[in-house]
């Protein structure tokens, strides 16, 4: 009885801290030593919230254009992720969507309406000379690719960057390139352009006449010359692309919508404690521990992952956390109509758990069928809904089985007499 | 001795006449009432700061300041906020009206709360996903619930999943709640509670089914519900408890998404415990009755 009082109380101690870390974090600080983690609402490593929750804009571009190749869609990418950081929002992400639609994600962003315009544009490229005239433009680009092998005769393979010209190019280059190169040294470039940013700036010995030209020297790597080519790309894509879609939640009202749905959790969470020890006494009260441990379980892993969570994402968690709990209730069930029937506790918990287990585990697959095809088949909000759902479920299962169980048995060990502490009323009255 | 599988005419005559409700509003209102993110649109919340507002002359001030055609219509909204309706415009468009209104009712930037503008492509992509999604869902655990149970058990568990859509589909026609995406969010919670719930009460007839081969169906039916009742209100109870604190402290969007969810938790416990059963009885006697036929014709 006393090694089963110890480990009740020692798994008590553990799961209490494991919530209050999950939850609140910590952080000590032992001379030379410094160790944090932190609280699940910390907006740069805790819990990530979604825009509808802490305020923000979530802009949806389509290419206009009947399809778009991935090349092409990730392209598009690449210039709106090289805008938002000429913008300064570092935080934003920039996410495909379906076949020819990007997300843009902005969190706190102050004039949504002036970042659709401008992330929105189409991309202009151009080729200018030092001193800034226009000698080439994006219409007279065919085409950038990235590649490797010998540029000269004499030196060795590496990445560069294969430029193709139309006809229209083809003299403006000649004449550009012929003058740049007539130039002192420092002056002799011609800048690539994409809008107002030098994306390149090669350095011309000869006149180039001719529709293909290499852009070489400096690319460490294929990335690099990746990058490169797909910006110039973007100067001429196929399409110019548009704001289908603008969410955009101020932060004021997006505070409100996370403060209130936090309280209402909390005070549900703290109802649905009261109720279980009301209805199920001891076992109950070992619900609600394992309960706690679900919750601090599921936060970690939100955090941890930095899981998006949004309006529908709160859904999926509140309803996970009824099926945690309802885990528990048809085990508790169980354990009081064997109880009923005149078993000791310790039969009546082990069948409850092997009966129950069977109804718990059809449950739970056929909710993780749901959360399963809604991801696979969803975007955004249903995503977002299907992922929460899915943990929420694993989760349950988990410490219904193992938490539960295990919590469970230590009562087996206290040896309890009195039956009316399992919320059975008298023993052997009823019959199934 | 409870008697659901008998009193299931009843039963089923009460989801009904609530679904016939549904269908009918839903018929004279031509359909639900959308919020942007299906029908397209453009919402902006503004907070005025004041509440004594003359709608009539922001109304025409906002016409005078949209491009023709947009239809604008504006309305007062929680406390000293208001909503303003259009069909889906333009960013510069936005920005212009925006500008005008902070002008004109001198406020600040952080007066603008929130904006939402979408193409009608957009909500009809989202529909479709959801649909198919949903739809393919119930066919794998229609799967999984043959090969676990048996077919009529997963027809039932489907069926009783559907009754639950519908019932939720009739509360949002019914009280114009606007259909948006959260919408989508309510009836994937309860598509997913609906089929926990059924479940855990054939699992129960499975098992007395299995115990007990010379009782009759509706015998078997009728007990496995009676020993899984106090586990399915519990259940309802834990889970209905934080939808209804969201409900009590939550902000606008959450409450709208709070009630059908309610509504849909409800809907799922009436269809687990009276429906479903009773709905597997039905098809077994069929069958039961089927297989005499064929024997007798021999």
């Amino acid at each position: 009885m006393g090694k089963s009082i110890t480990k009740l109380v020692i798994a008590i101690l553990v799961i209490a801290l494991g919530a209050s870390i999950a939850l609140f974090g910590f952080n000590i600080q032992l001379g030379g030593w410094h160790i944090s983690y932190p609280n699940a609402l910390d907006e740069e490593q805790g819990i990530r919230q979604g825009l509808d929750l802490v305020g923000g804009s979530v802009i949806t571009y389509e290419a206009q254009a009947e399809s778009a190749t991935d090349s092409e869609m990730e392209t598009v990418k690449n210039v709106l992720r090289k805008r938002l950081d000429t913008l300064g929002y570092n935080e934003a992400t920039v996410t495909r969507q379906g076949e020819k639609k990007v997300r843009v994600e902005i969190p706190a962003i102050q004039d949504p309406e002036e970042a659709v315009q401008t992330l929105g544009q189409t991309a202009k490229l151009t080729f200018r000379d030092a001193d800034g005239n226009v000698v080439l433009e994006g219409t007279d680009v065919a085409s950038a690719t990235a590649a490797f092998g010998q540029v000269s005769e004499t030196g060795g393979d590496q990445h560069y960057v294969q430029l193709k010209l139309n006809d229209s190019g083809v003299a403006k280059f000649a004449e550009a390139t012929a003058a740049a190169a007539a130039k002192a040294d420092g002056t002799n470039y011609i800048s690539i352009m994409l809008d107002e940013k030098e994306i390149s700036r090669p350095s011309v010995s000869q006149t180039i006449n001719s529709n293909t030209c290499v852009i070489s020297g400096g690319f460490a790597d294929r990335s690099e010359t990746h990058e490169l080519a797909s910006l110039i790309n973007s100067g001429n894509l196929p399409f110019s692309i548009k704001d289908v879609e603008l969410r955009s939640v101020g932060p004021t009202l997006g505070e409100k919508a996370l403060e209130t749905s936090l309280f209402a959790a909390a005070i549900g969470i703290l109802l649905i404690l009261v109720f279980m020890v009301v209805c199920y006494r001891l076992p109950g009260l070992m619900a609600d521990i394992a309960l706690v441990a679900y919750i601090a379980i599921v936060t970690f892993i939100m955090s941890f992952f930095r899981i998006n969570l949004s309006l529908p994402g709160i859904a999926g968690i509140i309803l996970s956390v009824g099926m945690a709990v309802d885990a528990n209730v048809i085990i508790f069930a169980r354990m009081k109509e064997e109880l009923s029937l005149g078993k000791t506790v310790k039969t009546a918990v082990d069948s409850g758990f092997n009966r129950a287990f069977i109804a718990i585990l059809d449950a739970n697959v056929t909710t993780m069928i749901a959360a399963v095809v809604l991801y696979y088949f969803g975007t955004g909000p249903i995503q977002g809904f299907a992922i929460t759902l899915a943990i929420g479920t694993l989760v349950s299962m988990f410490t219904a089985i193992v938490i539960t169980k295990f919590l469970l048995r230590q009562l087996v060990g206290l040896k309890i007499k009195n039956m009316s502490l399992f919320g059975v009323k008298k023993r052997g009255i009823e019959n199934a | 001795m409870l008697k659901i599988v008998e009193k299931f005419k009843i039963f089923a005559a009460i989801s009904l006449v609530i679904i016939i409700i549904g269908a009918v509003v839903f018929g004279i209102c031509g359909g639900f009432a959308q919020d942007v993110d299906f029908a397209g649109g453009m919402t902006m919340y503004i907070d005025m700061g004041k509440d004594d507002i003359n709608y009539g002359e922001l109304e025409q001030f906002i016409k005078d300041n949209t491009p023709d055609g947009v239809n604008p219509t504006v309305q007062k909204s929680d406390g000293t906020q208001i909503v303003i309706k259009t069909t889906p415009i333009g960013t510069e468009d936005r920005d212009k009206l925006q500008a005008a209104i902070l002008e004109k009712y001198e406020l600040g930037e952080e007066a603008i709360l929130q904006v939402d503008n979408v193409d009608a492509s957009v909500g009809k992509e989202l529909k479709t996903q959801a649909l198919t999604a949903t739809l393919i869902a119930a066919v794998l655990m229609l799967i999984y619930i043959t090969i676990r149970f048996e077919m009529r058990t997963g027809i039932a568990a489907v069926i009783c999943l559907i009754h639950d859509v519908l019932i939720m589909l009739t509360v949002y026609a019914v009280f114009r709640i606007p259909v948006n995406s959260n919408f989508i969010a309510a009836i994937l919670t309860i598509v997913g509670y609906s089929i926990n719930n059924t479940i855990v009460v054939f699992d129960r007839i499975r098992e007395n089914y299995a115990k007990n081969k010379k009782a009759s169906f509706a015998e078997i039916v009728n007990t496995s519900i009676k020993q899984t009742l106090g586990r399915s209100i519990s259940t309802t109870i834990t889970t209905l408890l934080p939808v209804i604190m969201l409900f009590i402290f939550g902000v606008t969007s959450i409450r709208h998404f709070t009630i059908p969810l309610m509504v849909g938790l409800l809907a799922g416990t009436y269809s687990s415990v009276l429906l479903a059963g009773p709905l597997w009885v039905l098809m077994k006697n069929l069958q039961a009755n089927r297989k005499k036929k064929k024997l007798a014709k021999r």
